[in-house]
Parts: C-alpha cells; sequence; structure tokens
C-alpha cells in the first residue's frame, strides 16, 4: 500500500520543496543575515553561531531602520508609489479587459497578442526607450517644439510622473490577464437578467459585473502592487531625486555600502510590511486567489 | 379574465440576423389574453426563443410590432418592459443569496426595504424555498434553483412572464412533477405565461393553448386537444405526438366519409369528410398509433382494415409500441395500453395481424 500511496504525496510535495528550496531557503538566509554585523572579509558579515556555540544576533540593523528617517520615507514612497500606480493601471487595465471579453471571437486572440507583445521586448530595453520618448530632446519634446506649442523643453523625464508613467506602462499586461480571466468567465445571460429585472445598464455593471469580476480585480492588483512596491528598475532610470525608493535603497545598501546586514533587514521589513497587510486583506474579503 | 384589447398583440413579427439569410422570426401575428398559459412550441431553430426575446427587448425586430395592454413596445428596453423572463439557465447571480436574488428586481424599482422583505418571503413560500433563503445558488439542487429563478422573475408581477425551456434543465421526473406546480402557481398569481419548449408534451400538459412554430412561422395554433386531433399539416402531425402517415388520393366521397385510394395502405381508406377533398388530389391520411386497434381475426366494425405482420415490440411499461409491416413494406406504428399484469400484448414477431382504425381516426391533411 505504500508505494500506492506515494504519488499523490509526491504530487502535493513536489510544489512544497519547490517553494521550500527556492522561496524558503533564500529568504531564512537573507534572515540570517538581517541578524549579523558588517565585517571585512567574506563574506562581508559575521556569522550567526560563533565558533564557540554563541548564537550571536545583532538587533542593530532593525533599530538602524528605524532611527534614519530615509528608510522610512523611502518605504512610504514606495507604497504609495505602488498604490496610485496599481489604481491607475486598474482604471487602465478594467476597460482593456473588458473590451477583449466583448470583442467579436476572431478579434480576441489578437487582441490579448497585443497585451502580452511587450513581452517579446526586453524589459529594461522597453524602459530605455521611455527615456528617449520623455528625455528633454526626445521625441515629445521635438513635437511639442516643432509644433510651436511650447518654446523651451517641458520637464517630463526623472520625476513622480516618468516614474509613474513607467510603472504603470510596465505592469498593465498584469492587470489585465486576471482581470480578463475573471470578466471571461462571466455569463452574458446574467447581464440580460439584470436588465430585464430592470437594471439600466450603468447599475447591471455595478451591481453584476463588478463583484463578480472582483477576484480578477483582487489578484491583478496584487500582482501589480506587490513588484511595484520593490521595483528598482523603473525608478532608477525614470526617476529622480524626488522618487527615492526602498528598492533603490536596498540596491545602495548591497552594492554601494555593502552593507549586507543592513540591506538584508530592509528587505526582511519590506517583506512584513507588504505580506502581513496583504494576508490579512485576504482574509478578509475570502476570495480565492490564483 | 379577458378584454377589449388583448394583453399581448404581436403583429406580423419579423426578425433576420443577416441580410440574405432566412428570417429567424418571419412575418409571426399572435394575440394573447390576460391570464393565459400560452406555449410556443417547435424543434430547435424555428424562431420560437428568437421571439421570446424579442418580446422581452433583448432583440429588436426588423419588422412588425408588439403591443402590451395597447403600449408600443419598440422604443422600451428590456430594463422598463413590463415583462419577466425565466431564462433556460436560469441565469441567478452566483454572489447573491436567495433571498437577495428573488428581491433583486424589487431593490432596482427603489421599494422600501420593509416591503421587499415581506414580498420576498412569500414569493419563497410560493415556491416552497422559505427554508433556504441565506443559501447560495451554488449551494441548491437544479430543483431549487429553477423555483428560485420561477420567484425572481414572478416578484415584479408582470404584466408578461416569459419562460425559456424552464423544465428542460431538471432530470425527467422532476420535470414530471414541476408541470403541476407551474400551473398550480400561474392559477395562484394570475399572471400570464408565454413558455418556448420543444417538448410537446410540456406544452400539451401545461398550456391553455398551444402555437406550434416551423422555420419561423407558426404553423398552427389552438387548444392542445385540438392542435392534437386535428393537426393542419404534415409538419405538425409528426412534431405533436407520433403519427402514421397513408400517402394516397381521393377517389370520392360518400355520405359524410371521403374515400380516398392508397396504395401504401392497400386499399381504400375512409375517413370523414373534410372541405378541401377535391377528388384526385394527392393527400396524406394521418392516424395516431393509439387510435389503431391489432386483432388476430378480421373484424367487420370498421371499412378500415388492412393485413400485416409484427415486426417490432417495444416494451414501454404502461405501453408497448409496435411496429407492423403492411403489404406495401410500409410501416405502421401501434400503440398498445398493457392492461393484463403478465402477457404483455400478446403479439409475438412475424405473426400476421389485422389492423384496424374508425373512419373518425384518420385525419385527411393536404400539406
Amino acid at each position: 500500500m505504500t508505494e500506492r500511496r506515494f504519488g499523490p504525496l509526491a504530487v502535493v510535495a513536489l510544489p512544497y520543496a519547490w517553494l521550500a528550496l527556492f522561496f524558503l531557503v533564500p529568504f531564512l538566509i537573507v534572515l540570517k543575515i538581517s541578524f549579523a554585523e558588517t565585517a571585512i572579509g567574506i563574506p562581508p558579515y559575521t556569522p550567526l553561531i560563533t565558533p564557540d556555540l554563541h548564537l550571536d544576533l545583532h538587533a542593530a540593523n532593525y533599530e538602524f531602520l528605524t532611527s534614519d528617517a530615509l528608510y522610512a520615507f523611502a518605504y512610504g514612497n514606495s507604497v504609495k508609489f505602488a498604490l496610485i500606480c496599481t489604481f491607475l493601471a486598474l482604471l487602465l487595465g478594467y476597460p482593456m479587459a473588458y473590451g477583449i471579453v466583448r470583442a467579436p471571437e476572431r478579434w480576441r486572440g489578437f487582441l490579448l497578442m497585443l497585451v502580452i507583445l511587450p513581452f517579446w521586448t526586453s524589459f529594461l530595453i522597453r524602459v530605455y526607450a521611455w527615456m528617449g520618448i520623455l528625455s528633454d530632446n526626445g521625441l515629445i519634446n521635438q513635437a511639442l517644439i516643432g509644433l510651436g506649442l511650447v518654446s523651451a523643453p517641458v520637464k517630463l523625464l526623472n520625476n513622480a510622473f516618468s516614474v509613474g508613467l513607467g510603472m504603470v506602462y510596465s505592469y498593465l499586461p498584469f492587470m489585465v490577464l486576471p482581470l480578463y480571466a475573471a470578466l471571461e468567465k462571466l455569463d452574458p445571460t446574467l447581464l440580460e437578467a439584470a436588465a430585464d429585472l430592470g437594471c439600466r445598464p450603468w447599475r447591471a455593471f455595478v451591481r453584476v459585473t463588478l463583484p463578480l469580476s472582483l477576484p480578477g480585480i483582487i489578484a491583478g492588483s496584487l500582482l501589480v502592487f506587490i513588484p511595484m512596491c520593490g521595483e528598482f528598475v523603473i525608478p532608477e532610470l525614470l526617476g529622480g531625486p524626488g522618487t527615492l525608493m526602498i528598492g533603490k535603497v536596498l540596491w545602495d545598501e548591497f552594492f554601494s555600502n555593502h552593507d549586507w546586514p543592513v540591506a538584508a533587514s530592509v528587505a526582511v521589513a519590506m517583506l512584513a510590511l507588504l505580506a502581513i497587510p496583504i494576508a490579512m486583506v485576504r482574509r478578509l474579503l475570502q476570495v480565492d486567489l490564483p | 379574465m379577458s378584454e377589449a384589447a388583448p394583453h399581448l398583440l404581436i403583429e406580423a413579427l419579423v426578425k433576420r440576423f443577416a441580410p440574405g439569410q432566412a428570417a429567424a422570426v418571419d412575418g409571426v401575428s399572435l394575440a394573447i389574453e390576460k391570464g393565459e398559459f400560452f406555449a410556443l412550441l417547435g424543434p430547435s431553430g424555428c424562431g420560437k426563443t428568437t421571439l421570446l426575446r424579442m418580446l422581452a427587448g433583448f432583440e429588436v425586430p426588423d419588422e412588425g410590432r408588439v403591443l402590451i395592454d395597447g403600449a408600443d413596445m419598440a422604443r422600451v428596453p428590456p430594463y422598463a418592459r413590463p415583462t419577466n423572463m425565466m431564462f433556460q439557465s436560469y441565469a441567478l447571480f452566483p454572489h447573491l443569496t436567495v433571498e437577495r436574488n428573488v428581491g433583486f428586481g424589487l431593490r432596482q424599482d427603489g421599494v422600501a426595504k420593509e416591503e421587499i422583505g415581506r414580498r420576498v418571503a412569500s414569493m419563497l413560500d410560493l415556491v416552497k424555498l422559505g427554508r433556504h433563503a441565506a443559501r447560495k445558488p451554488h449551494q441548491l439542487s437544479g430543483g431549487e434553483r429553477q423555483r428560485v429563478a420561477l420567484a425572481r422573475a414572478l416578484i415584479k408581477e408582470p404584466k408578461l412572464l416569459l419562460l425559456d425551456e424552464p423544465l428542460t434543465a431538471l432530470d425527467r421526473k422532476l420535470r414530471e412533477d414541476t408541470r403541476g406546480e407551474l400551473v398550480r402557481i400561474q392559477r395562484s398569481v394570475g399572471i400570464t405565461f408565454l413558455m418556448v419548449t420543444h417538448d410537446q408534451e410540456e406544452a400539451m400538459s401545461m398550456a391553455t393553448r398551444i402555437a406550434v412554430m416551423s422555420q419561423g412561422k407558426i404553423a398552427q395554433m389552438g387548444p392542445p386537444a385540438s392542435v392534437y386531433e386535428s393537426p393542419a399539416n404534415r409538419f405538425v402531425a409528426g412534431f405533436l405526438g407520433s403519427v402514421n402517415l397513408l400517402e394516397g388520393r381521393v377517389k370520392g366521397a360518400e355520405g359524410g366519409t371521403v374515400l380516398i385510394e392508397s396504395p401504401e395502405a392497400g386499399g381504400v381508406l375512409t375517413t370523414l369528410s373534410s372541405s378541401d377533398t377535391i377528388p384526385g388530389r394527392e393527400v396524406w391520411v394521418a392516424v395516431r398509433p393509439e387510435k389503431i386497434t391489432l386483432s388476430r381475426e378480421e373484424s367487420a366494425a370498421t371499412p378500415n382494415r388492412f393485413a400485416g405482420r409484427v415486426r417490432a415490440s417495444a416494451y414501454r411499461g404502461e405501453v408497448s409500441t409496435l411496429e407492423i409491416a403492411l403489404a406495401s413494406g410500409k410501416t405502421m406504428r401501434v400503440l398498445l395500453p398493457n392492461s393484463a399484469r403478465e402477457s404483455g400484448t400478446g403479439f409475438s414477431y412475424d405473426e400476421p395481424v389485422w389492423l384496424s382504425f374508425p373512419p373518425q381516426a384518420g385525419v385527411v391533411l393536404t400539406q
């Protein structure tokens, strides 16, 4: 009987083993480093367990995070940017997904491909392309000056606008696809039933379409919000002094300051700050997320 | 119950889904009185559902008019029509409880909360679902879902309730029980029901009047018994129950009866006279399987008697269906009640038998 039980067990165990190996173990390593102290050497931090088998925990890194306002500011900025950009992506992505679902069947595959198409080019190159479009002598400013609408270039790059634009642009497909999946499942007869029972189209949308697409809204928003919070490349390339985000701080701690323990504690703190509220939201809404 | 103007009047309604294509609904005219239980009956693709959807406002007719209590519905959108629909798939809102589903229409109309609660409760009592008010649709059985759909469509007390194949999604036993239930509810609320179905038994057992549709047109309309007993043409005769059609030519009339020479039957058929039986005309005589008698000896009681052999016999519980081959090769269906318990019909394979039916059993059809 034992070999019969082994098959199903292996199927269940595989994803857990995968998560343990590639998520839990690296995370534990980062957690470990966050409790160490900086040291000159390789690796550049003190061991957690001293040679005489004493546990050597240093909470100083976490204390340091609270002492310097820069970290709190960068966290707040990241969450603020991510929230606004997630909302904008939802505002833009919902009508897109709705339009694709409602399009004639022969168009749907093509429209979905257009959503996925940007992935065929490297993310980095697409962000660089935005620099070319937005810079002082970029496409937009040249056009505006050429048309005589402005005399001096408009500042479009290295500010909140360019970071927001880059983030919404980059993450939009991750919003559109779960929304499409949710809306596609929606039975159009339900909207006919709503109309039959006295709903004008807008009310039918609010009373039927919106609540039934809620799982898609939540999935898409989380899928966009979480990586936006830790985004490094977009604020680095399109941002300026006013758009400091935690991903950038993390990068600097690791690669400029070589302070691995502080960088690790930044990463752990960010995870805790994001994972705990998201788990709470999930519990609160009691919806099935992918 | 009836008023001066018909409750629902449909005038020459036409719907084409693509130009140049055959019309899905092709010039249908109907008048339905208040309180009727009317059934639109037809095979799939005959246009009956399209007609229903035009009444609900989901499809826009290309020609013709729909009037409810004299008011033209042409520019009235679905949400403002005095009709409600019970969908074939029920279309219950999966995110709302039974109570919320049933009260949905009243909430849209801004009815006071207490009144909604009261009316939902009495409607749930009517469909015997009071205990399940707090459940979600996915927690209900098929029959319960069907009753929620009915309650939701009835609660706004529409002038006309449209039912799209209301029983098709149920299994056979439940379907038969629900027929009587639906008729009981219709009588108690007094709302005019217009039902679409492809099931002739369903239409005949529930409706006060039926219209048989074929290729976008109404083939025949009337009370179930009159449509069944006096079908207008071969399509109606064949669609409503099963029928034996014997091809022949009118030979002449003889004192209230018509004689039809039918090589297929192997002789002359005698039927009651009808108006369009000009001698020489090609006609079909329709005989219902249950109106034919089988015997081992030739009986002189009726002029319509033909010899044949038993080709097949199917035991169906309350009845048996036999197939009898006539000398011409034509196969006749005969329905015999299994009134005796042990013997079945008593006829065995290849046994020579006599078929007979009285003159009034045959219906002369000219098309």
